[in-house]
Formats: structure tokens, sequence, C-alpha cells
């Protein structure tokens, strides 16, 4: 056990991977050696923001593939070479880019299992950053995991701490389906205590990192963090909440989500995706259908207003969740009053 | 002033503690309290114990409430005996928080002592080796069945001071190596005299819980000179029989919500289990290697609810000190294990605990130990 980032979680739970299973290969751009094109230093860097720094010295180039800026190509190659038995993880930057390569993910990969009546397996990872709070504006942004989400075929996997992070990548490459897997860019820095041995996360078992009796948050990925943050800050003043963090959104353990706001007869949910079909749209859907007779208030949904990311940081700043507008949407819910008959 | 005022502090439950939460008090203001009741009930990230106080007096402020999280050291609360105004009090509570304020909190500086990994042989083991003992030799703690070093924190922790503890994780369980062999009692015993090796310890009192129990008993199987005493708490190799659904279930539970009522049975005052506790052990279960791992040890020494090996001979022929703690409510290993030992072993039952007498009652297990290694 020693205190790793969320970036050196993900470096590890590839490394020991490849180390553990020869069919196991890196492919994307610059995944070797990102700004070091001229420095003569192949693995320079290590991806733009260094995650799979040091993979291309310890495995070479017939196991750490950099892909000519395409796709379109490489996504695609990988989904075949996952058919035919290797086990690619295939880095597609920032994953905004999957308008490039949605074909060979949607119609491809997810669908091979089901169109070839269960003879094909596609051990494919799909790796790619997340998530606005960077000023990397509306391009490079995005929260694009309800898009895969509503795909049948593929798994989608939101790691929110480094922990998570190294148990479910390795899940992920020794998973025989599909698995797209959404690092949020901003949390890379984030440290805690990870075990040096692989270990893996199962899919489809939410983690609860606060228990309480109030209220019922629901969060996803880096907005695990802000609701326990917003969770502390409201214990204090005598409100306690539950923080489910579902892990996997296909998966999702619906059973856990339904079992807490039973529990507690209200729910927040927290999603930094757009709010039109998002997963807190789901999940409300999901509660109000099975859960009505528990609540005791509507559901409250914190999202991010029906606009592209803004590039200008206080624009962007606006339009994130933050702890403390999670904060006010769970005091709102704390005091709801039904409306008497007339 | 004619009485005395005396301070309450958050206590440190083991080596790791750096801060706690007031879970609850137990004692209300204006009670009397006398050395060792129950004063509060401390949540740390490991585990929630009863702190017993540290003296008597009467309970005159609670300076923590419920729910608050402090620092190893921080003021929780006031006892006072004989005659002191409120003022004395109030004052007392300003000036000890000033000055901890300023000096900051020693605790942190010198009590971090963390494990190591000591490779034995073609296995890394981790090991916790605290304290300096005098003369004597020092003390090792072996855990049981799925356990790891921090079953001993309040062991390690409260005998640290006094005598060296060292406390490692058998093969199989926390961070050592998940090859654990045949998984049998003697395997993991010649491991842990090959670790005595490693250290370059010639002799050593031994301590072992539940299945770390037999592992003593074997280690003094084979090493005899070697081990100068023995404390077997809640032992394997004694009885006949062992609770099957909480060996299974620890196996096959891999959740929260499955797992927690399978911890329970290790202890009498179910509270005990804390939430991190069972994150923590959901944790090691999920490692490579963990599952396989625990149920080659299960296999190797436990069959249908039966105890396969009976290790009763080995204490009629080793001729150090023994001492046999039991809790009263044992649900894993029965306390009929305790029955009709050799008259040389002292026996002590203890009432309203379970399978975890070092945890669940702390104190009077390192009273015991401190008997048995200094004699």
């Amino acid at each position: 056990m020693s205190r790793k980032s969320f970036r050196q979680a993900i470096n590890e739970a590839l490394r020991q991977e490849m180390l553990r299973d020869p069919r196991v290969i890196l492919m994307g751009e610059d995944v070797a050696g990102g700004q070091g094109g001229s420095s003569g230093v192949s693995d320079a860097w290590g991806g733009v923001l260094g995650v799979t720094k040091g993979l291309y010295t310890e495995f070479g180039p017939d196991r750490v593939l950099d892909t000519p800026i395409s796709e379109a190509s490489y996504v695609g190659a990988a989904a075949g070479a996952a058919a035919t038995g290797l086990r690619p993880v295939a880095e597609v930057m920032f994953i905004d880019f999957v308008g490039c390569c949605l074909d060979q993910i949607m119609n491809q990969a997810a669908k091979f299992r089901y169109m070839f009546g269960g003879k094909a397996r596609t051990p494919l990872v799909i790796r790619g950053m997340y998530g606005a709070g960077f000023s990397a504006a509306a391009q490079h942004s995005q929260a694009l995991y309800p898009l895969f989400t509503h795909i049948p075929g593929l798994k989608v996997v939101i790691p929110s701490s480094p922990y998570e992070a190294k148990g479910l990548l390795i899940e992920a490459i020794r998973d025989d389906d599909p698995v797209i897997f959404l690092e949020n860019k901003v949390m890379y820095d984030d440290e805690e205590d990870v075990p040096d041995e692989p270990y893996t996360i199962p899919f489809g078992e939410a983690n609860l990192t606060r228990e309480g009796e109030d209220v019922t948050i629901v969060a996803f990925g880096r907005m695990v963090n802000f609701a326990n943050q917003a969770a502390d800050k409201l214990a204090k003043e005598g409100i306690s909440c539950t923080v489910v963090d579902p892990r996997t959104t296909s998966p999702l353990d619906s059973d856990t989500i339904l079992d807490c706001v039973a529990d507690t007869g209200r729910l927040v949910i927290v999603d930094e995706s757009s709010p039109r079909c998002n997963m807190a749209t789901d999940v409300a859907a999901l509660v109000a259908e099975e859960a009505f007779d528990a609540l005791k208030a509507p559901i409250r949904r914190v999202t991010p207003p029906h606009t592209p990311v803004p590039f200008a940081s206080i624009l962007e700043d606006l339009y994130m969740p933050n702890p403390a507008k999670i904060e006010a949407a769970v005091r709102s819910v704390m005091g709801y009053k039904a409306k008497q008959e007339a | 002033m004619a009485g005395t005022i005396i301070p309450v502090t958050m206590p440190k439950f083991g080596l790791a503690m750096t801060e706690g939460k007031i879970a609850g008090w137990l004692a209300h203001p204006g009670d009397d309290i006398s050395a060792g009741a129950e004063l509060a009930e401390i949540e740390t990230t490991k585990i929630t114990n009863v702190y017993e106080s540290p003296a008597s007096g009467i309970l005159r402020r609670q300076v923590a409430s419920e729910g608050e999280t402090l620092p190893v050291g921080a003021l929780i609360g006031v006892l006072a005996e004989g005659e002191v105004t409120d003022d004395e009090i109030d004052s007392f509570v300003t000036t000890f928080q000033s000055e901890m304020a300023t000096t900051g909190n020693d605790d942190k500086a010198d009590g971090a002592v963390m494990p190591e990994i000591v490779t034995v042989g073609s296995r890394r083991i981790r090991v916790q080796d605290a304290g300096k003992g005098a003369d004597g030799a020092p003390l090792l703690l072996i855990h049981g069945f799925g356990g790891d070093l921090t079953n001993w924190m309040m062991t390690q922790g409260g005998l640290a001071g006094q005598v060296r503890v060292i406390s490692f994780d058998l093969p199989g369980h926390g961070e050592s190596t998940k090859d654990v062999g045949d998984g049998s009692p003697a395997t993991l015993a010649a491991i842990t005299n090959d670790l005595l090796d490693t250290l370059g310890l010639a002799r050593v009192h031994v301590a072992g819980h539940s299945l770390g129990g037999a592992v003593a008993l074997e280690l003094a199987k084979i090493a005899p000179s070697r081990v100068a005493s023995l404390t077997l708490v809640a032992p394997a190799g004694l009885g006949d029989t062992i609770n099957e659904a909480f060996i299974d279930g620890f196996i096959n539970a891999d959740r929260r919500k499955t797992l927690e009522p399978v911890l329970q049975m290790l202890v009498h005052d179910k509270a005990l289990i804390s939430r991190q506790m069972v994150d923590g052990i959901i944790r090691f279960k999920r490692l490579d290697g963990a599952m396989a791992a625990l149920n080659a040890i299960a296999r190797a020494s436990f069959e249908n609810g039966r105890q396969k090996e009976n290790l009763r001979g080995v204490l009629e022929r080793f001729d150090g000190r023994v001492s046999v703690i039991w809790g009263a409510e044992d649900e894993i290993l029965p306390v009929s294990g305790a029955e009709g030992l050799p008259a040389k072993v002292a026996v002590h039952v203890l009432p309203d605990t379970g399978h975890m007498p070092q945890l669940e009652r702390s104190a009077e297990v390192n009273d015991l130990l401190t008997a048995t290694i200094s004699a």
C-alpha cells in the first residue's frame, strides 16, 4: 500500500495487466511519446497527460502502439484485434473525439457478441478523458458517459478516486466485453492509498462513501468528491446524507440506489453531463417508477445547464456543479413541504 | 482550589491512529467515574471502541461533542476530584486548548510507526516493529484467519511503551505475498520461523489469535527453544469445532451487506464492527490471490465445521509459560476449547466477550500479556 495519484493508479493497472497477460496491448495517439516527438526520447511524456509514461520503454513498440491521428482506423483496428484474440486498451485522448469513431464503437464493437449469436467476444477497453474544469473549451470538456450508457453492449465505468481507478481498470481489461473507461482529467493528481498488488472491483456494484439518514446523493465520477464535501459540511448542521457512487453507469446498481432512497426518502442526483437524457434523468426515472412511495420530497438534479462547456474560466465555474450547489439542493429537499389539499 | 482537575484526551488506539471521532458519550456530566469505567465510544478509521476512563473523578465537562472528530491528544473531557468550581474548569479548558494549539500534537511526530516489507525467502512479509524492550525477548503477535497485523493494534499500541512488539501479516493476508503453500498452520509456522531468522530474533514471546494460535503452537513444536512464552487468544488447535458459517461466509460474502453480519459473529458487542473495517476486508479479498489463499488455509485446517488438527500435545511438551485467553461468548471457536488443559496453563475466560478479546477487552488482554511475558 502506498499513496498514489489517479494517474499513477491507472498507469499501474495497465502495467500490471500487461505483465500478467501478453495479449494486453495499448493503442492510441501519443501513448508512447506524447510531446517528445523531436526530443529523441520516445517515452518522454507517455500520452498528453503522462498516464502511459514508461510503458513504451518497458514493453516496446509491439505492445505500445503509437497510432496515426485517425480514431476511425485505430479504434476499428482495436475492435477487430479484440474480436480475434488480443485484449487492446485503446485511448481516444479526449473522449469528445469519439465523434470520429462512433461507428466502430456503437455499430461494431458493441454489437459483435449479439450479431454473431454469442460466438464473438470483444475484450476491448476504450479509455478517454472527460469533464470540464480545465478551461479546455467545448470540444475537449464534455462528459459523454450518457451517450455510451445509452448503447446496449457497452459497459461504462467512471472511477471516482485513485483506488477506484486501479481496481475498475483491471476489471475492465479482464472483462470480455467492450468497456468505456472515462477518466476525469481534473483528477489526475488526486492521491490516496492504493494497494501495490493488482485487485479488481466488480462492475454494477455501487459504493457508499457516506451513510446517512436524511438524503441520498447519487453522484458520478468527480462529483462523488463534491458530494462528499457537501455531505460533510451538512453533517455539521445535523443533516446526514448517504452518498452513492454507482461506479458504473452500465451496468447500473439500481438495487443499492433504491435501497438508499427507501431509507432516506429524499434524492439528489449530481451529474456533470448535460442535463437532457443524462444519468440524473435516468436515475430520477428509476426512483420515480420504483420507489415513488418512499419519496418525501421531489427529486432534485444538480447538473450543468444545457449549453456547450464555456471556455472562459469564470463561466466554466458557473456552469459546473459544485459542493455549494449540492448543499443547496439538499437543503431544498429537506425543507420541502407538501401543498395541503384544498 | 482544593480539588484536582484531570484532562481526558483523545486516546491513541493502535499505532496508526492520528484522530478519532466521538461516536457517543457513555457517561454524563456529573457522573462519578471510576478508573476503567466506560467513558465514551470512539470511532477511528479502523474500529469503534469503548474508551475506558484513565482516572477516577466526577465528569465535569464533555469538551468534545458527539460526532466531533479530533486529533489524538486533544482534550475531549474534564474529570475533577474534590472541590473545583466551574470557573476553574473553564480556565483549565482554555489553557489546555491554547497550549495544544501552540505546541501542536506530539503524538503525530513520534507516533507514526509504519509497517515495512521484509523479504523472507520467496515471500514478501509486511512487518510492524514497534517499541524497545529493555533486555527481555520481544513479543511476536500472530493474527488469525482473514485478519492482518491491525488486529493487534490495541495490543501493539498498548504494549510498545514497555516492550518491543512485532506484528506481521501472515502469508495470504494483508500486504504479504499471497502464496501460502499448502496453507497449513505448520507451513505458516515454518515461514514465521524463517521471518524470525530474517529479523535476527533468537527468542521471542509469542501471542497467537485464532488460527494464529495454531500457528504459535506449531512454532513451539518446531522451534521450542525459540519460544519464551505462549499466549493463546481464542486459539485454533485446542478444540474440535469451528463455526462453519463464519468461514464460508467470510470466504463467499463479497459485498458490505453480506459480509457485515458475518464479521459481527466475531464480536460480542456488534457495534464494534465499523463500516471501515468491513470495507477494509472487502478490499483485501479483492486483491489478486487473496481468495485462493483463504481457501487453501481454510481447507488445510477446517472441514465441515471441524478442526482437522488437535495441538494439545504441544502444550504437554512445552516447558515455557502458557496462558490462554478466551471470550465466554466466542461464536467462532467455542470457549469449551479452554477446558481440560494441562494444569500449568493459566486460563482466563473473559465474560461478555466474543472471538476478539484483544480488541473487545484490550486493557485486560494487555495486562494478562504483560503478566505472562514479565514472569
